[in-house]
């Protein structure tokens, strides 16, 4: 191995010390080409991003990298040798260590015991624990973390878990760290102080693999960007050479208006002399969220921002029968209802797609068709199955009217990208004919056409009616589709905004002061 | 060629036909099936009948094994369904009429259904883990059966009973009508009604079941019931079989034997997807197994090892990484000598 520079490289040098250099390289899947002759660079002491739509081979690049795929050609070479992979362990000893997003760690051990694990120093009788706590911490406050070594890692957040599986791949001596969409379930804070890890690593030459969906941070941390399209290379930049649109044109290849024709019609006017379609009164749960206030009317769309545990999960997850509120009152059409399952709710016509995709959405071993028709399918009960032709329409339909690719209804969903499962998810709600649709982050981890596809559709189904509850953490989305925005902070309802009367910064300001100092 | 490969039955199938064919290889009069009385008589027959309790069992397995549960009390429960049954007509004035027999069986079965809505409210209702809920009537379940029976085997002599497991119809064994037909009743009502699906939703993704307004608590309720009914059955049979209830010797084993021919028909213990068809197999293989020791004459003292020897090759040959391993061996070899093998790798 050679050793590496502890200068930053400067991102205008293409220098031939790179740590690794994929050359041609080419992977073929049952009836596609994964990866086309693709070359990727990375040099030590670089935040290099690797963008590309969902499908276009930033996974399998990473994967081929990381030892999970063999390459069917090209050449990956690592510190000037080139190497084989045929296992993750290969990789681990030539010095590339991966977090994923889903991170794999064991959450029943100690932080110490994670951080150290197969390579805890050994004493006469056995594993010294004492010192594999010491160098645990050692190398965890080398990031900046202070944390017990002794406590389990289950009880800290996703961020500092994270930040305890980079301390891991320190320890293995890692060259290269690869992060996948580390940041998709942190807040701001959790954010910062990873990108300040980050950036410590990467002043003592670390080689940083960076993808994320969100452009912002993108744009805060990486020196360079690789961009990958259908498979093939389309060029590596760097960061200052690539402006943000040209960089959305690059991955998506085409231009991107459609997101900002969609807020014309966040424009309409809303009835509001109608019942509402869902009003909850004072609706809280003890220790999970203060009493809110929320309406939403026929054909309106209400965003609810918020950071991420600041009570907007927990709040609509008390509209729709996920769990139970202890306290106000829901009526629905005007009627006061007691909502006690999601079932209930359903056939109330409330439907509820969650945040969390895999855990509560996709049946993953079920195929497209049998995902879409689920929601029916439990309304009827198992006595009274769809028929087939019934069924055949139907799915047709929503693969056609939300772009499902791809667009074969017996492939299982499982194998589909996050955006194709979201639109899956997203016909199964419609196809129980809501009159309530509450979206949980629904473009959360999708690319940018799968996004433009989902928010396109709300929009429309709005105009038709339909009234929406739409939470994400990007404020640009929430305030692009929602006439009103519902502010949370600290599990608390801070108020309700009219959307054409604020903007981006406007929503920051009020999450951030209004109600300061008041009772939590 | 290599669609028939990645059948899902395909690899149980295999191993069926190759027990079949070792055993005729090394004695051809394995199947040889011959007409006396009326009635068909032979190894194959003989497999049939006798896989009727077994089968019974990994049927309602394979569904609880579908919920992402398990049953370990299906041997129990057939203890105490053959001890019920066997009581009941052991104390009645007319052991040998039909109706005292049939109000037997369904008394016995019926108690079974009970215990398997027992088993059911542990898992479905109170959340208790699948292997602890089931485990406890497990141990208590022949207890129970010894209560039933006083501590003795109860002996009964009566026609009507010896029929279910000996009795012939249209030339065939009465047990294997029993076992077709539960077989063809279940797959049904899964296939044709939404039941599967649902199941197989549960099973994959409780939490996005439930979200979707999938009625979890009750379809993991109903898969204890019925594999507590068809235990219940499967222990009329095994009584009918030794004219006796035997508390202790009833079902010994069998919630392992079942969980094997489940898995071997393909059905992961992770649960979700399922295979009735590929249960049956699974049953089938394990039975021809065991039919094979006797007929190989097979020692005692060998036939475990033998037993679990076959299995192991059984369960390899399914394996995938098996599978992956063979397929570049093979592509290794045609490196050397360039060969169709390679072309068909690419075109999959």
């Amino acid at each position: 191995m050679s050793t590496s520079t502890t200068e930053p490289t400067k991102p205008q040098e293409r220098g031939t010390d790179a740590v690794v250099q994929m050359r041609g390289v080419t992977i073929r899947f049952p009836g596609v080409l994964a990866l086309d002759r693709v070359d990727f660079t990375l040099r030590p002491g670089e935040v290099h991003a690797l963008m590309g739509e969902n499908g276009a081979g930033k996974s399998t690049l990473i994967k081929a990298l990381t030892g999970v795929y063999s390459i069917d050609s090209g050449t990956i070479t690592v510190s000037g040798t080139e190497r084989v992979f045929t296992s993750t362990a290969d990789a681990q000893a030539a010095g590339i260590s991966t977090v994923y997003q889903e991170i794999n760690l064991c959450p029943n051990l100690s932080v110490g015991e994670n951080v150290m694990l197969g390579h805890e120093p050994h004493g006469l009788r056995g594993i010294d624990w004492r010192a594999t706590h010491r160098t645990a911490a050692e190398h965890l406050s080398s990031l900046g973390l202070d944390l017990d070594t002794q406590t389990i890692l289950s009880s800290h957040s996703i961020a500092v878990q994270q930040l305890v599986a980079i301390s891991r791949a320190m320890v293995l001596d890692a060259r290269v760290l690869i992060l996948d969409e580390p940041t998709s379930s942190l807040d701001r804070d959790e954010v910062e102080q990873l990108f300040t890890v980050i950036r410590g690593l990467r002043d003592r030459g670390v080689a940083i693999l960076f993808v994320s969906h969100f452009l912002d941070q993108i744009y805060e941390i990486s020196d360079r960007i690789t961009v990958l399209r259908n498979g093939t290379l389309v060029g590596e930049y760097a960061i200052g050479d690539l402006p943000r649109g040209e960089l959305v044109t690059q991955m998506i290849g085409r231009e991107l208006d459609e997101l900002e024709a969609i807020s014309v019609s966040a424009e309409r006017p809303i009835d509001r002399t109608v019942a509402p379609v869902i009003k909850a009164e004072g609706v809280g749960r003890k220790g999970v969220l203060e009493p809110a206030d929320l309406d939403v009317f026929p054909g309106e769309i209400v965003g609810i921002a918020g950071l991420l545990g600041s009570g907007r999960t927990e709040l609509v997850r008390l509209l729709c029968g996920a769990d139970r509120p202890d306290t106000g009152t829901l009526s629905v059409h005007g009627k006061i209802t007691k909502l006690t399952t999601p079932r209930h709710a359903l056939e109330r016509r409330i439907a509820f797609s969650s945040e969390n995709r895999r855990a509560e959405g996709i049946v993953a071993d079920l195929t497209v068709a049998e995902n879409i028709m689920l929601g029916i399918q439990a309304r009827r009960g198992w006595l009274r199955k769809v028929r087939k032709q019934e069924q055949d329409a139907v799915v047709e339909e929503y693969i056609k009217a939300l772009g499902v690719r791809p667009a074969d209804p017996n492939r299982k969903v499982g194998e589909l990208s996050g955006g194709n499962q979201q639109k899956v998810l997203l016909g199964r709600w419609l196809a129980t004919a809501p009159e309530l649709l509450i979206l949980d982050e629904p473009t959360r981890g999708i690319d940018v056409g799968a996004k433009a596809d989902i928010q396109r559709k709300v929009a429309e189904l709005a105009e038709q009616g339909l009234a929406v509850i739409f939470i994400s953490s990007e404020l640009e989305e929430v305030l692009r589709l929602a006439q009103r925005v519902a502010v949370m902070r600290d599990r608390r309802q801070i108020g309700i905004l009219e959307s054409s009367a604020v903007d981006v910064d406007g929503v920051i300001d009020y999450m951030a002061t209004i109600g300061e100092g008041s009772v939590a | 060629m290599s669609r028939l490969i990645k059948h899902h039955l395909f690899w149980p199938g295999f191993a069926l036909v190759a027990l079949v064919v070792l055993n005729t290889v090394v004695r051809p009069r394995f199947i040889e099936i011959s007409v006396q009385h009326g009635a068909l008589y032979g190894a194959p027959i003989d497999i049939l009948r006798n896989s009727a309790p077994m089968m019974l069992v990994a049927l309602g397995m394979t569904l609880v094994i579908a919920t992402r549960g398990i049953d370990l009390s299906v041997g129990a429960v057939m203890a105490v369904s053959g001890a019920v049954a066997l009581t009941i007509i052991d104390g009645s004035d007319s052991p040998g009429s039909v109706g005292t027999v049939l109000v037997a069986i369904a008394v016995g079965v019926g108690v079974s259904l009970i215990l398997g809505v027992w088993n059911g409210f542990l898992v479905s209702v109170l959340k208790i883990q699948p292997i602890i809920a089931t485990l406890v009537l497990m141990m208590a379940g022949r207890g129970v059966a010894l209560l039933v029976t006083g501590g003795f085997i109860t002996t009964v002599t009566s026609d009507p009973l010896k029929y279910v497991a000996s009795g012939h119809l249209l030339g065939l064994p009465f047990a294997l009508f029993i076992w077709v037909a539960a077989v063809v009743v279940v797959s049904l009502v899964e296939r044709r009604t939404a039941l599967g699906v649902l199941t197989e939703a549960v099973g994959i993704n409780p939490e996005a079941s439930r979200l979707a307004g999938v009625r979890a608590t009750g379809i993991i309720l109903g898969t204890y019931v019925l594999s507590g009914g068809l235990a219940g059955m499967a222990g009329i049979i095994y009584s009918s079989n030794i004219m006796a209830a035997d508390a202790n010797a009833a079902g010994e084993l069998i919630e392992l034997y079942a969980i094997l021919a489940v898995v071997l028909g393909g059905t992961s213990l992770a649960g979700g997807k399922f295979s009735i068809a590929g249960t049956v197999i699974g049953v089938l293989i394990i039975q021809t197994l065991q039919s094979t020791i006797l007929f190989l004459g097979v020692s005692s003292a060998q036939s475990p090892v033998f037993f679990a020897a076959v299995v192991v090759v059984v369960v390899l040959i399914q394996a995938p990484a098996v599978h992956r391993a063979a397929r570049q061996f093979l592509q290794r070899r045609s490196t050397h000598v360039p060969d169709i093998t390679r072309g068909t790798e690419v075109a999959r």
